[in-house]
């Protein structure tokens, strides 16, 4: 009888420049592999199905617990996080591509920076006068707001959402669910919210707020459940005042 | 007009960017370089907390005491102005991430809650959830993505650091960089460099909590290039890991301040399910060794009563190498809102949910209290470190500050849970105005600096990479990584005596010509990651030589570094006035006379060069032994 395999297909690309092909591999059954520790074994063997060597694969990986957001891939369709994806609770074999949304860098690996940039263009900070100390900190916060900004503070800029999105991709100019939740934290924030009214602009601009199209895939795919379509459901209120006031010329 | 004074920051966790955020609140240009977004760095992976004296519970917490547990807990081992200066300003550091809109835990009246934390008695951990490390990050990285908005900062993100670039001096005056995409060697000028590169964890493979880039690579760079080692043997060992092939993941500390608690069945050969085995056939061997501290004694203790329980008595669960970590007495409304987190990646990774049954751990390479030597200056007026010097934080190559785990700072032989985040922040935002102060005095420019000394580095770390790709050796650089990883966590580990340090010492020395010999099966020129971890390899070697060499040295037992030839304790059922307790502490303070010292390595050419260097005790001395019973 053959041993138990974990067969897995792969879709690489050389480089960003070079078309993609696919490639198929079986390693050793282990209990308790995860897609990241499936890789690694391929990555000191790489040996394809059918007994080719060739390069071993390129991904990104480093927390291995679900926490810095590195190894995100398009697993059997859905894009998750690599790390906690136990390959006991696939169906194979195993489809790994990389995110579509981003430019391919290598293999499963993508350039993610616009997250980045995107980031900056909505403001997403508190301005403080300096990284001193002001023998202050900042006002009270409830529990129940803490509980509820708890939430949105847990994004690690993975990129699922961005890639569930209908409305995000190289071609177009939205943001995305992550850079709006981002608003919706400094916004809440009591001395963040001083600054709400640039950030509101910020997401009113084109690329904003209002390419969302309501589709609701972001909340599903988030690996750390965080409610964007709640956040973005908020700062569709908050935006709308924000018009009004501009509009008629009322301040804060 | 004069070129304006530039500074590089190597590494982007909580160390990094608070220097990057200080230099550039003062005025000059900052370059940041990470192997990858800076968001992603390893200090998203501390969960418990940080510490900082804020008494808010009426316990009568005082920041004489944070200093008092903090030399104590590291066995006093540590230079104590840097300590005394971190816990006096902790408050305040914390007070700042408030302020940049980091997501504390609260009270019912909105303050920021407090959390027991290990080899304390007081609560003093400020926690957000127990994603606190990525929390604090999260903060930082904002203000950080401000001042690049602002101009004052750029990052150069997917870029590894392969060496300092020195002028005739020997003055550090740029480094050499590769480009993890292209491949690309560049260099990059600069007046002053800040490595704040992270621990070293990988050193003991996949044994480790530590995240796959925290190899110590830069760290073990610069140690070739003259900067000195220092405490390199103390290692922490964190006790409570959860079991894994691939990597053994934290269950934060936080789960026993929270009241989470430690025991094994009377008989390891139970079969039974833990939550059928009744309370009276349970050891909860700290609660019992330790009835004061129980189940938050340090992390050192703790590790070393479960290699003990497990190793010496042979009472693991289940005849295995773990104990159990239980949280089932728990509310679990409450300990689903405190340690979400924690209780997350268990349930994830290992498929159980630790509210209905005890969590499987045991210990696990976690931190490295040891790293690059850093100076201080002495505040005469208090006995702190005297704020802004440009003493602070530098090594010993003139130009070169090293922050966060890659320094050897704060934590003696043992570093107490939720210092960490801490000491990174502290010892960032210290080297960052350091930095600057080192700037305002500098003379010479920078466009004095040779061509040729930044080009001759590149061309020598080109010939590095040619050798390594067209390397025909036998060796796959992976596997020697697991062996690597085997040697230091069984033979370099919780328990060490000389024999096996000798042994290892020639097996890394074995392990080290093998890796020469290797054969990267990796024809790519784009993203070769085999070439970028075989490099990395080599140096992890390097490191676990400083780290073996600096363990042998070392014939007493301190903090995290235990080899029972030597071992001192306290005697049972003796108290302090006892004749015996008395006559422990002589032998006591006889020991610390001849090992009370830190311990410094240099490379050379036969290998790490040892010497030794007083520690400076001018503000606790050392009267008291630690004693957690």
């Amino acid at each position: 009888m053959m041993d138990k395999t974990i067969d897995l297909d792969i879709r690489r690309q050389d480089t960003p420049y070079s078309p993609p092909y696919w490639q198929a591999f079986s390693i050793p059954y282990r209990e308790g592999h995860n897609i990241v520790s499936a890789l690694m074994a391929i990555r000191e063997q790489p040996i394809t199905r059918d007994g080719h060597r060739v390069d071993p694969v390129a991904w990104e990986f480093n927390c291995m617990e679900e926490v810095c957001g590195a190894c995100s891939m398009i697993i059997n369709g859905h894009p998750r996080q690599a790390c906690s994806t136990l390959i006991d609770t696939l169906e194979q074999p195993i489809r790994l591509e990389p995110l579509s949304k981003f430019p391919i860098v290598r293999d499963l690996m993508v350039d993610r920076s616009r997250i980045f940039s995107d980031l900056k263009k909505v403001r997403a900070w508190i301005e403080i006068d300096g990284a001193w100390d002001i023998h202050e900190g900042a006002p009270r916060i409830s529990p129940e707001a803490w509980k509820e900004n708890y939430l949105y503070s847990r994004c690690m800029s993975c990129g699922c959402c961005m890639e569930a999105c209908p409305q995000y991709g190289p071609e177009k100019a939205f943001i995305g669910p992550d850079s709006l939740a981002a608003v919706r934290l400094m916004n809440n924030h009591p001395t963040g919210s001083y600054h709400k009214q640039q950030r509101l602009h910020a997401i009113m601009a084109d690329g904003g707020i209002s390419d969302c199209g309501n589709a609701q895939n972001c909340v599903r795919v988030c690996p750390k459940e965080i409610p964007l379509t709640t956040a973005i459901g908020e700062l569709g209120r908050q935006s709308t005042l924000q018009l009004l006031r501009d509009l008629f010329g009322k301040t804060q | 007009m004069k070129r304006p004074r530039k500074v590089i920051v190597i590494g982007g966790g909580l160390g990094g960017l608070w220097a990057a955020l200080r230099v550039a609140e003062a005025g000059f240009q900052v370059d940041i370089f990470s192997l990858f977004e800076v968001k992603r760095s390893h200090s998203v992976c501390a969960q418990g907390g940080i510490n900082a004296c804020f008494d808010t519970k009426g316990e009568r917490d005082s920041v004489w005491q944070h200093i008092v547990d903090t030399l104590k807990g590291g066995a006093y081992l540590a230079n104590q102005p840097p300590v005394k200066s971190m816990c006096e300003e902790a408050p305040g550091l914390i007070r700042t991430f408030e302020r940049m809109g980091v997501t504390f835990s609260r009270t019912a009246e909105g303050l920021m809650d407090l959390r027991l934390f290990g080899g304390v008695k007081n609560r003093r951990t400020v926690f957000a959830g127990a994603s606190t490390g990525q929390q604090l990050l999260y903060g930082v990285d904002q203000e950080v993505r401000r001042q690049e908005a602002l101009g004052r900062v750029q990052k150069y993100e997917w870029w590894e650091f392969l060496s300092l670039v020195k002028d005739g001096q020997g003055v550090c005056k740029g480094i050499v960089v590769m480009n993890l995409r292209t491949m690309d060697i560049k260099s990059f000028p600069a007046d002053a460099v800040i490595l704040a590169s992270g621990g070293m964890g990988q050193v003991f493979g996949h044994r480790s909590t530590n995240s796959t880039n925290s190899t110590g690579t830069a760290a073990c760079r610069v140690y070739q290039q003259g900067a000195w080692f220092a405490n390199s043997e103390f290692f922490q060992f964190h006790p409570t890991a959860m079991l894994g092939d691939d990597k053994t993941r934290l269950m934060s500390e936080a789960a026993r301040g929270e009241g989470g608690r430690i025991w094994v069945p009377k008989d390891p050969g139970d079969r039974r399910k833990a939550n059928q085995i009744p309370e009276h056939e349970r050891l909860y061997f700290l609660e019992e060794w330790y009835p004061s501290y129980g189940n938050t004694v340090p992390r050192d203790v703790a590790s070393r009563a479960i290699w003990k329980i497990v190793h010496e008595m042979g009472l693991g669960v289940g005849g295995e190498d773990k104990v159990y970590l239980d949280l089932t007495h728990l509310n679990p409304g409450f300990i689903e809102q405190r340690l979400h987190a924690i209780l997350d990646i268990y349930r994830k990774f290992h498929g159980a949910d630790p509210v209905h049954e005890p969590m499987e751990i045991y210990p696990s390479a976690h931190y490295a209290m040891g790293g690059l030597w850093v100076d201080f200056e002495n505040d005469e007026t208090d006995s702190g470190m005297k704020p802004g010097s440009p003493r602070n934080h530098a090594t010993n190559i003139p130009g070169l500050y090293a922050c966060g785990e890659c320094d050897y700072g704060y934590h003696g032989a043992n570093r107490l849970g939720a210092n960490s985040l801490l000491s990174a922040s502290f010892s960032g935002r210290v080297a960052g105005e350091a930095v600057s102060n080192y700037l305002k005095g500098l003379q010479d420019d920078l466009q004095a600096v040779p061509e040729q000394r930044f080009n001759d580095e590149i061309s020598r770390q080109k010939t590095i990479n040619k050798q390594l790709t067209e390397s025909q050796g036998m060796e796959n650089p992976y596997t020697l990584h697991h062996e690597l990883g085997e040697l230091m966590s069984s033979q370099v580990g919780v328990v060490r005596n000389n024999t096996t340090l000798q042994e290892a010492l020639s097996s890394l020395q074995d392990l080290g010509q093998r890796s020469q010999a290797v054969n990267l099966r990796e024809t790519n020129t784009w993203s070769n990651q085999a070439l970028v971890f075989t490099r990395q390899l080599q140096d992890m070697i390097r490191l676990g030589q400083v780290i073996t060499a600096s363990a042998l040295a070392r014939d007493e037992c301190r903090g995290a570094h235990y080899k029972p030839a030597f071992d001192l304790t306290a005697p049972k059922d003796a108290y302090p006035g006892d004749p015996a307790y008395e006559a422990y502490r002589d032998a006591w303070k006889q020991q610390n006379k001849k090992w009370l010292k830190t311990t410094i390595t240099e490379q050379s050419d036969s290998g790490p060069l040892i010497s030794f260097q007083p520690v400076d005790l001018s503000v606790l001395p050392p009267e008291e032994p630690r004693d957690y019973r």
